[in-house]
């Protein structure tokens, strides 16, 4: 068919083009990049030091806590996504793209893209910030590699499990109510506390969290106390299962946004 | 049609209801329950817009105006009708019809966070013109709407009127065959309801064809070559200006008394037909034929019985006006019934 035809040939400039857009927004609002960034770094302090945690932690807590914070970050990522995309449709501007000769899915690539790069610059940013108060990563460059393959394959989860949940709530008022369900989930794992220390169903529940996968999975390749070996394939399958639900719910849910 | 740029035949547009065409039939919709089938927002809207033309869409709030826009430009699926604009059908090959179009939203459409010429730019990418191009439209643009100035704030601190112009500009990158105008010019101070006209106008000297909705009678007056008066859903009056202000007695005369108990006798001493008395307001009103003839004949009436005038006045109809004599002549007392029928007749089409 010519329409599809004409798309595709467009797919890849058109979604490099949203990247850059998203890109752009950066470079508008330079304080709202580094709040995001600070953010997390902020929580890894806050937890590491004024509440000195770590219940049921053995061994340094901050090895406990820097991949911990990594994948509480990660899972609050899908806040800032559904934000962003429930202002594009708030504001319209989503109306002129679908209104435009161009590869319409280029507008949730573009989204992916930039999310999914500053989630690689808040990984950095705690990663060197864990560094410098005396975190190391143990088990080698490529188990550090994967870790962070683990991290961001669980953030690109999120990021259409909140595609998928800003086109439906549709308005930012909306966001709010998510908010409130994405935090108990990320406190409810095994990000700051271990879940031995926790009561029986709360800690069953914990470490049904597919998040505390990731997170022991992380732990694991980083050599760091808490880590249990055998999480890595729970840590890429949950994610993936995630994403065979959400990525192509979130696309439908796009395509009809012209029911 | 080769000479027609948007044809619409029997278009129906329902929120409620069975949304797209999927095979499960009217019932799984969600939608289905709460609204008891919903209201039609498009109720077998027919419309022919010749190519080059300007034509204008009347209707008052709800009317049907913004969903007939979206279905014409592709953001929205009709549930049933034949639907083309630039000879494509807005169903089957909405990306040709993409191609050809241009939106001006009845709200912006634009990044609040980028600049006007940021903004310009990426739309121009989107229509593939390619780096450089884009920029160089994006700079004729501004330049043409006067916004070269403010090319580098973000639209968030724009004016409304900026605001708007700029969102026209994004609707002219490619200098579409066919320009969707949504409300225009709601919202915006005089000067800028000129500008947005003065532009309307250059652009069908180059050969575009505009559809522009409104709901005031002057704008449809100033721009269109044809109107068609929408209510419902429905289109239930068309023709040129002309024809519609015979149809609903052309310009009015508006006259204040200072005394509103002299209403009754100035209403049966003045040279008109058809007055109406408001009497909180002390006014008169009435239909006129012949502007001047009336005026002259009110003033000297006035003059010569010595009843004082606070103010006197010449007027076009208001859409209130048109719409209340327009539905007036229309016998709508099988609405109810005819709505039901319309439903049958949806479900037979989508069966069929
Ligand atoms: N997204 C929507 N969901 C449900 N109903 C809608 C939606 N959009 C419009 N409607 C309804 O459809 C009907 C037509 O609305 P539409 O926006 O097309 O009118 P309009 O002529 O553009 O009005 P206005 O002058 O206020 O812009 C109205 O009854 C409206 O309430
Ligand atoms: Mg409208």
């Amino acid at each position: 068919m010519s329409m599809s035809m004409a798309t595709n040939t467009h797919a890849l400039t058109d979604s490099w083009t949203m990247t850059r857009r998203e890109l752009a927004r950066w470079g508008r609002q330079p304080v709202q990049v580094v709040v995001n960034l600070v953010f997390p770094v902020m929580l890894l302090l806050m937890f590491g030091y004024l509440m000195g945690g770590g219940r049921g932690v053995s061994g340094e807590y901050r090895d406990y806590l820097v991949p911990g914070m990594l994948a509480l970050t990660m899972a609050f990522g899908l806040e800032g996504t559904m934000i962003a995309v429930t202002q594009d449709l708030d504001k319209g501007v989503i109306d002129r793209f679908r209104s435009m000769p161009m590869a319409s899915g280029a507008v949730l690539v573009g989204r992916a893209a930039a999310d999914m790069l500053q989630s690689v610059l808040v990984v950095a940013v705690l990663v060197g910030v864990g560094s410098a108060l005396g975190w190391r990563a143990h088990g080698g460059f490529p188990a550090f590699l994967g870790a962070v393959g683990l991290l961001l394959l669980f953030r690109f989860a999120m990021l259409w499990i909140g595609i998928h949940l800003a086109l439906v709530a549709g308005k930012p008022e909306m966001v709010q109510a998510v908010q409130i369900l994405v935090w108990p989930v990320g406190f409810l794992s095994n990000a700051l506390a271990a879940p031995e220390s926790m009561p029986g169903w709360l800690g069953t529940l914990v470490e049904w969290n597919p998040m505390s996968h990731t997170a022991t999975a992380v732990r694991d390749l980083f050599g760091s106390p808490g880590a249990e070996p055998g999480h890595v394939w729970a840590a890429v399958l949950w994610p993936v299962a995630l994403l065979a639900v959400f990525f192509p719910l979130a696309v439908r849910r796009f395509a009809k946004l012209s029911r | 049609m080769a000479d027609a740029a948007i044809t619409v035949e029997g278009a129906r547009k329902n929120y409620g209801g069975r949304g797209g065409k999927s095979g499960t039939s009217g019932k799984g919709g969600k939608g289905d329950k709460g609204s008891k089938g919903g209201k039609q927002a498009l109720d077998g809207l027919d419309l022919t817009v010749a190519r080059g033309t300007v034509h204008g869409m009347l209707g008052p709030n709800g009317a049907g105006k913004t969903t007939l826009v979206r279905v014409l430009s592709t953001l929205l699926r009709p549930d049933a009708g034949r639907i083309e604009v630039a000879g494509h059908d807005v169903v089957r090959e909405p990306y040709a019809v993409r191609l050809r179009i241009g939106l001006l939203g009845q709200h912006a459409a634009l990044d609040e966070e980028l600049g006007g010429r940021q903004n310009l730019e990426l739309f121009g990418r989107l229509y593939h013109l390619g780096a450089r191009r884009a920029r160089a439209r994006a700079d004729e643009l501004l330049e043409r709407f006067d916004l070269t100035d403010t090319g580098r704030r973000p639209v968030r601190a724009y004016s409304g009127g900026m605001r708007r112009r700029l969102d026209l500009a994004a609707s002219l990158i490619t200098e579409p065959e066919v320009l969707f105008l949504d409300e225009p010019t709601t919202g915006l101070d005089p000067r800028g309801r000129a500008e947005v006209w003065a532009s309307v106008r250059s652009l069908v000297g180059g050969g575009t064809t505009v559809l522009l909705t409104t709901q005031y009678l002057e704008e449809a007056d100033q721009l269109a070559d044809r109107i068609s008066v929408v209510d419902a859903g429905r289109v239930i009056a068309e023709g040129t200006a002309g024809d519609l202000k015979a149809r609903i007695g052309g310009d009015r005369i508006d006259v204040v008394l200072r005394d509103a108990g002299q209403l009754a006798a100035a209403g049966a001493l003045l040279p008109l037909n058809g007055v109406s008395v408001d009497t909180d307001r002390r006014l008169l009103s009435a239909p006129v034929t012949d502007r001047m003839t009336a005026l002259a004949g009110v003033v000297r009436a006035l003059e010569e019985s010595g009843i004082e005038a606070e103010d006197i006045a010449l007027r076009r109809p208001t859409l209130d006006e048109v719409f209340l004599h327009l539905t007036e002549r229309d016998d709508r007392d099988d609405r109810g019934d005819r709505d039901d029928r319309d439903d049958r007749d949806d479900r037979t089409e989508e069966a069929a």
